[in-house]
């Protein structure tokens, strides 16, 4: 009763003809394994295209190639350890500025930063290098402080973060974030138990003289 | 977006701009729009990074932003055109043969920099053009813009979205991100550029951002984002010369006696065969060009649809002919003509012996090209009693061979990189030799001089370069054909997804 009709015989629930295969032939082999990775092919591929069109396409391909390599949007990875041959073989772009008008306002790096070399900027480790000013060293030294235990500069440079997030692009939320992620991300999850408002900082417009007002006024 | 179209996105951006910006964009691809710190947190890089990748990014308009409620700000990358990248040779030398020399320095300097104003490309390609000219010439900026208007207004040259200037500049603090916003009319049009002659020049009060999308099809609408068709002729090897001289064509309709005073001088065709040349166009099996009326002497329509379906439906089959030989082409068109037919069917009417017919359909099913269809005889689809009809689905067909072919230039990217990493140190050094030559022979250097120099390098290194760069450039050349091929099924596709 359970399907016994073929006695054990081998009974496909289709018609094997519809597909194609006449009774009893024999059926092609089972796949065992997945096609090879390179199969020979039967046939030859076409040759390409050749002209004086194809041959000057090829030529602007390879020199666009060459030349994006040289323009200020190639962003180089930074090396771990820095050759000093580098120093001699640097190729100088020239600075790119974005025009702001038409960008988020958080993808604006510190004025500062913008009169220095930015590219300094870009190796993590040496984030606090020379490239920042005063702001930095004062915040430098908050950040001591801070460790120190000074619960005053702390939680005003934690408010300072959370004040920054979204919105306003604080000063001291940059070159922190450039200079010790591990540290942030404690300082931030312990922010919350401060105070002090998020809306805090809402008019971050000008952010060279806030973060000095900022400094004067956390002294209360 | 497919794992294929990720991984090609991922080798141009890296190409174009760096390992850095290549992380930032890919993670936007795969994830949609995310937040600047999201961003950052799941790359793993540092803000200041991401920040500049996402300024670089948005500047060749591959991501663009939104503002969200409670001021986030979000990004969103697109695909389709860090895809388009792979296109650029091929727009700058179309602009090259339809707007000379000037045209082609105008969209190179444009896709090279993402966006500009007017003023800067202008200049910039005034002063290229004056380098190459010979001394004493130098380029009127007059001619330069007026190619940048007629590129303007066939619609390769794009106004970009800018944001609107408000009076009111104290009224709490300002949003996050402008709001872009373009007036689709304005899109086209140029600012009255007063750049006095060569040396002078004053920048016109309004600026305007031109960024290219190179577009021949006048007929498509502006609202959602142009489709960056290359402009390529439509070559169709019988009606060449016709087609060529007819531009009025491309609008949807026209008529046939302005046509014959739009033809150039020197054809001389007179009223009559210029009808015949229409109706046998008309007449043609492929209907490329319909007769839609008798006004006016006859209204000629041409319908792009048709010929892009034919165009992919050719390359469909020139790919099996390739593939899988001519018989299978043969079963491969006789299945297209007939619809659907049963395995029994085929092997009559392609007059190919049944085990070799049946083999060749299952390698065609295997690979997706074509497809079964089950029609039941009974309600409880049995399948003893069903039919079983083989069948092409253009569109799906199109579809999987647009995914091989993102595929394939990914491997042809991946092949190239890889080459020209193996041969990293014997390039480097050809490169310090040549710079040595071109030194020593500008200070003047004797010829025994020169001939040491070019001795640093062993005739079996000389072989291994020549090798390399034959390689390097079949691998290109490869690479720009399949982006034909990919235009074309693409545009394929999107014609028939719009007529849905």
């Amino acid at each position: 009763m359970a399907g016994n009709k073929g006695r054990g015989r081998a009974a496909y629930t289709f018609n094997i003809e519809a597909v194609g295969f006449s009774r009893g032939e024999k059926l092609p082999d089972v796949a065992l394994k997945p096609p090879p990775l390179f199969p020979d092919v039967d046939y030859k591929p076409v040759p390409l295209k050749a002209g004086e069109g194809e041959e000057y396409v090829l030529a602007l391909k390879q020199e666009l190639r060459e030349t994006v390599k040289r323009m200020p949007y190639f962003i180089e990875t930074p090396e771990e350890i820095e050759r000093y041959s580098k120093r001699y073989m640097k190729v100088y772009k020239d600075e790119w500025m974005p025009d702001w008008r038409i960008l988020p306002r958080e993808l604006m790096p510190k004025k500062k930063c913008k009169k220095a070399n930015p590219k300094a900027s870009k190796t993590k480790g040496v984030g606090k290098g020379n490239s920042l000013t005063n702001t930095a060293d004062v915040l430098k030294k908050i950040e001591e402080l801070e460790k120190r235990g000074d619960g005053d500069k702390s939680d005003e440079e934690n408010e300072e973060k959370e004040g920054s997030k979204e919105n306003n692009k604080d000063s001291g939320e940059d070159e922190d974030e450039d200079a010790a992620d591990q540290e942030e991300y404690d300082e931030e999850e312990q922010e919350e138990e401060n105070d002090y408002i998020n809306s805090y900082f809402e008019d971050g417009d000008d952010f060279g003289a806030n973060s000095d007002d900022n400094m004067d006024e956390a002294t209360y | 977006m497919t794992q294929a179209e990720i991984k090609l996105c991922s080798l141009l951006l890296q190409e174009h701009f760096g390992e850095i910006v290549e992380k930032v964009g890919v993670h936007l691809i795969r994830t949609g729009s995310q937040p600047l710190r999201a961003i950052a947190h799941d790359t793993g890089t540092s803000l200041d990074q991401v920040k500049k990748a996402l300024c670089v990014l948005i500047q060749h308009n591959l991501v663009v932003y939104h503002v969200h409620k409670r001021g986030v700000v979000e990004y969103e990358a697109q695909c389709h055109r860090v895809l388009r990248m792979l296109r650029y040779p091929r727009y700058i030398y179309t602009t090259k043969t339809l707007y000379s020399d000037t045209g082609e320095l105008i969209v190179e300097e444009l896709l090279l920099n993402g966006k500009m104003t007017m003023s800067d490309v202008v200049k910039k390609v005034a002063d290229r053009l004056t380098e190459t000219m010979e001394d004493g010439k130098t380029m009127d900026y007059a001619e330069v813009s007026s190619t940048f208007v007629r590129l303007a207004d066939t619609h390769f040259v794009q106004r970009c979205p800018f944001a609107p200037i408000t009076d009111n500049s104290d009224t709490g603090p300002p949003p996050p991100a402008p709001t872009l916003v373009i007036n689709e009319k304005d899109m086209y049009l140029v600012p009255k550029l007063s750049l006095i002659g060569k040396g002078k020049r004053r920048l016109s009060d309004e600026d305007a951002s031109g960024e290219p999308k190179a577009k021949r099809l006048k007929h498509t609408d502006n609202k959602e984002s142009p489709h960056p068709k290359a402009g390529q002729t439509w070559h169709s090897d019988k009606h060449q010369a016709t087609v060529n001289a007819a531009p009025e064509l491309r609008n949807k309709s026209s008529i046939t006696t302005s046509l014959q005073r739009s033809l150039p001088v020197g054809y001389n065709i007179s009223k009559q065969v210029l009808d015949q040349y229409l109706t046998l166009l008309a007449d043609d099996p492929l209907e490329f060009i319909g007769k839609s009326g008798d006004s006016g002497g006859g209204m000629f329509v041409i319908n792009l649809h048709k010929a892009l379906a034919s165009l992919a439906t050719a390359t469909l089959e020139s790919v099996i002919q390739e593939r899988f030989g001519s018989r299978c082409a043969r079963i491969f068109r006789l299945v297209l003509q007939k619809k659907h037919l049963e395995q029994k069917q085929v092997e009559d009417f392609a007059m190919i012996p049944a085990k070799e017919a049946k083999d060749m359909l299952y390698k065609m099913l295997s690979e997706n090209f074509i497809s079964l269809q089950e029609i039941p005889k009974t309600p409880d689809h049995a399948p003893s009693r069903t039919f079983y009809l083989y069948t092409v689905n253009v569109l799906s067909a199109a579809r999987m061979l647009l995914h091989r072919c993102y595929k394939s230039v990914a491997n042809l990217i991946e092949r190239r990189q890889f080459e020209t990493k193996e041969n990293k140190r014997l390039l480097e050094k050809s490169q310090r030799v040549e710079a040595i030559l071109a030194s020593m022979q500008a200070t003047g250097a004797e010829e025994v001089q020169l001939q040491e120099i070019e001795e640093m390098i062993t005739a079996p290194e000389r072989q291994q370069l020549e090798t390399l760069k034959r390689n390097v450039n079949k691998l290109d050349a490869s690479e720009i054909q399949v982006d034909e091929t990919i235009f074309l099924l693409e545009s394929y596709i999107e014609s028939t997804m719009k007529r849905q």
